[in-house]
């Protein structure tokens, strides 16, 4: 399953930072952060909860970049 | 400006001030190193506390730590002036990016105005405002001259004009009435129309490019992914590069030649070396070109699904053209019917009928020329033969029309004709009955088109068709394409796209440029697909790479010339960011250049690197 969030961060390296962050997270299968567009559409393993991924991915992301915001 | 950057505008100008009234006082010692720290600590807190996280988290090197390494450094050296300078630049940098990727997103955003608000729905007398979301399949809307239509469906009612030009590009207005099909994203501009909707918003056209448009820049070039990997390997070098620099020198010169190790002067190196490392110029600077560069075609009509394809298009060596559809009007008119044995009215009717199910342009010219509505109930068993023609029952006779492959398939004799044009042999119960003989204009601007193709550079230029090897070589020679293969199923079209594939040079692409009927394999078989004038079918917006809007074959070469010039922005900045920092690096390492000179490798080249990629927006002289 795929889907698409609206995110916010300042910096192009910093979304690459996060879709880094978005990819490691356990129940994804594939991240891609746009940081152009402001979006992160995340792909997601068979079965996974996108609900509880996602907090998992914010989490990872305000990990490695604080200033960030995935709107869920 | 938004809220943060207005903050950091006026952190920078606070420190600035300070910075240059400390400058000037003549200030000594501790109380010096007191002052500045108040410019030092406004200006560069955020990017301390970053690099201080970053730590913490194991990502140590990125240009937070890079920052703020060197102007701490500096500072411990006695510096304070450079040290606070550094910070006060690379924020001013900072925020002159931030404030051009926002105007470029919204810039971008407003090119792609598209997306409609509401829809009318008549409720009684009133018209009631709804979410377009909202609106059933087959609801009947209303739209008022100046709105946008919201969803495609057909007109029941009324006639207007259309402005297309945010769909296509294209500023002659398009006139419509009852009866035609309206596409989402127009403008009506005169009449009151209402139409019935015939998709929901979610697989109406505007919502498909809408789509398309956002997640373009996902799909990443190799100039993008070559950064991102340079930019990984880069950073930490620097870093270990400018630790070397500020160690060995002076150990070299104390214990190899007994000299004074310099360590101030070495130090200070290194931390320029660190400043001029930063690679934000290019971090930003590529994705920034790309993202402009699909936002300006979009803007003229071209939808490119992803940087990558923007990337392989400027590298295009071969376009194959589909003939019908994209060379010429594929509206084709019967111009005459030949050796029939029943009366002509009867066989336009059997022919029209066999291919009613069929939206080939070749069946609704037939459809056209029976001048009568159809009744598909006279019509079942309906079997289309893909590359031959359709056999069906209608009013209870086995009626097969196509061309000579379907008669020599069925075992029916048929003559010859010496017309231009297509074919059309129809035989009734097994017997033949005559031929219709369909003509296809040329589109006025596809000669010039495969000149200008020329012209840009493409090396070949190849004509695929299923059409007879007779009216294609007329075509072709109208054109001045050589080389011509004809009488093509569309599996057949995959293979010798196949086979010029093998024939095509390493980093040179094969174009197909197809209108999206039949030949959705070959536009996912090419190195890039182009549909064109595939505004409402569905199928070729997904199988191709490139979206033409209009049917205009100029509009291939605009394509072509975009991705060129948005590949030579993404070239240049490239070339320009590595080239001067590298340059700064070895001149900072041999102490000629200074802290002043690497602010200029750093902030000024990034600058100067976004203004270059925003060129990319602008296209329209192409």
């Amino acid at each position: 399953m795929k889907k698409s969030y609206k995110i916010d961060v300042d910096c192009a390296n910093c979304a690459a930072k996060m879709e880094e962050a978005a990819k490691k997270t356990a129940g994804v299968k594939d991240a891609v952060v746009n940081f152009m567009t402001l979006k992160m559409n995340v792909e997601f393993e068979d079965g996974a909860d996108p609900k509880a991924v996602m907090q998992d991915v914010l989490c990872g992301c305000k990990k490695v970049e604080e200033d960030c915001e995935i709107y869920l | 400006m938004n809220k943060k950057q207005k903050k950091m505008l006026l952190r920078i100008l606070i420190a600035a001030v300070l910075m240059i009234a400390f400058a000037l006082l003549p200030l000594k010692g501790y109380l010096r190193f007191g002052l500045f720290l108040i410019p030092y600590l406004v200006i560069g807190y955020d990017i301390l506390r970053k690099a201080a996280k970053g730590i913490a988290n194991r990502q140590v090197f990125d240009e937070n730590f890079l920052m703020a390494a060197a102007t701490i450094g500096a500072i411990l050296l006695g510096e304070y002036t450079e040290g606070v300078a550094v910070m006060l630049f690379y924020q001013i940098g900072e925020l002159f990016q931030s404030y051009a990727v926002g105007k470029s997103r919204r810039n971008i955003s407003e090119l792609m105005d598209i997306r409609p608000d509401y829809a009318n729905i008549e409720n009684g007398a009133a018209l009631e405002k709804v979410d377009p979301d909202e609106v059933a399949v087959g609801t009947v809307i209303v739209v008022q001259p100046g709105e946008k239509i919201p969803i495609d469906g057909i007109i029941t009612q009324g006639s207007t004009t259309l402005n297309t030009s945010a769909l296509t590009g294209e500023s002659l207005p398009r006139e419509v009435r009852a009866g035609d099909e309206v596409i989402s994203g127009c403008i009506n501009m005169s009449g009151l129309i209402k139409v019935r909707t015939t998709k929901e918003f979610g697989e109406s056209t505007v919502s498909q490019i809408l789509e398309l448009v956002e997640n373009a820049s996902s799909r990443k070039s190799r100039s993008e992914n070559f950064i991102t990997r340079f930019a990984h390997y880069y950073t930490p070098a620097v870093c270990y590069g400018a630790l070397a620099l500020a160690f060995l020198p002076p150990l070299a010169r104390m214990l190899l030649f007994s000299l004074p190790p310099h360590w101030h002067d070495w130090i200070f190196r290194a931390l320029t070396f660190l400043v001029i490392s930063c690679p934000c110029a290019l971090v930003i600077s590529i994705p920034l070109s790309f993202f402009a560069g699909i936002g300006g075609a979009g803007n003229a009509g071209v939808l490119v699904k992803g940087s990558n394809y923007l990337e392989a298009l400027a590298q295009t060596d071969c376009v194959v053209f589909d003939k019908t559809g994209t060379m010429t009007m594929g509206v084709f008119e019967v111009t005459a019917v030949h050796d029939n044995t029943i009366a002509k009215e009867d066989l336009l009717d059997y022919a029209a009928h066999a291919e009613c199910r069929s939206s080939h342009p070749i069946s609704r010219s037939l459809q056209k020329a029976c001048q009568k509505d159809l009744d598909p109930a006279r019509v079942t068993d309906v079997q289309e033969i893909a590359g031959h023609g359709v056999i069906a029952i209608v009013d209870g006779k086995t009626v097969a029309a196509g061309n000579d492959k379907l008669m020599k398939r069925e075992g029916i004799p048929c003559p010859d004709c010496e017309s231009d044009g297509t074919l059309i042999h129809v035989a009734v119960d097994g017997s033949y009955a005559g031929h219709i003989v369909i003509s296809d204009r040329l589109k006025p601007q596809a000669k010039e088109a495969v000149a200008a193709l020329r012209k840009a550079g493409v090396g070949k230029t190849v004509m695929l068709t299923g059409d007879s090897k007779n009216s294609a070589q007329k075509i072709a020679a109208q054109l001045d394409i050589r080389e011509v293969y004809s009488e093509l199923l569309p599996a057949d079209k995959v293979s010798i796209v196949e086979n010029l594939l093998t024939k095509e040079k390493k980093n040179r692409k094969l174009a197909f440029v197809g209108d999206g009927i039949n030949d959705a394999p070959v536009l996912s078989r090419a190195d890039i697909g182009i549909a064109m004038g595939a505004l409402g079918s569905d199928a070729a917006i997904e199988a191709a790479d490139i979206v033409l809007m209009d049917d205009n074959p100029l509009k291939i070469v605009k394509a072509i010339r975009i991705a060129r010039k948005c590949i030579r922005i993404v070239y240049e900045n490239i070339y320009f960011a590595i080239g001067i920092k590298i340059l700064c690096l070895i001149l900072g390492a041999l102490g000629i250049a200074n802290m002043w000179a690497a602010i200029f490798a750093d902030v000024g080249v990034m600058v100067l690197a976004v203004l270059n990629a925003i060129r990319a927006l602008y296209v329209k002289k192409l």
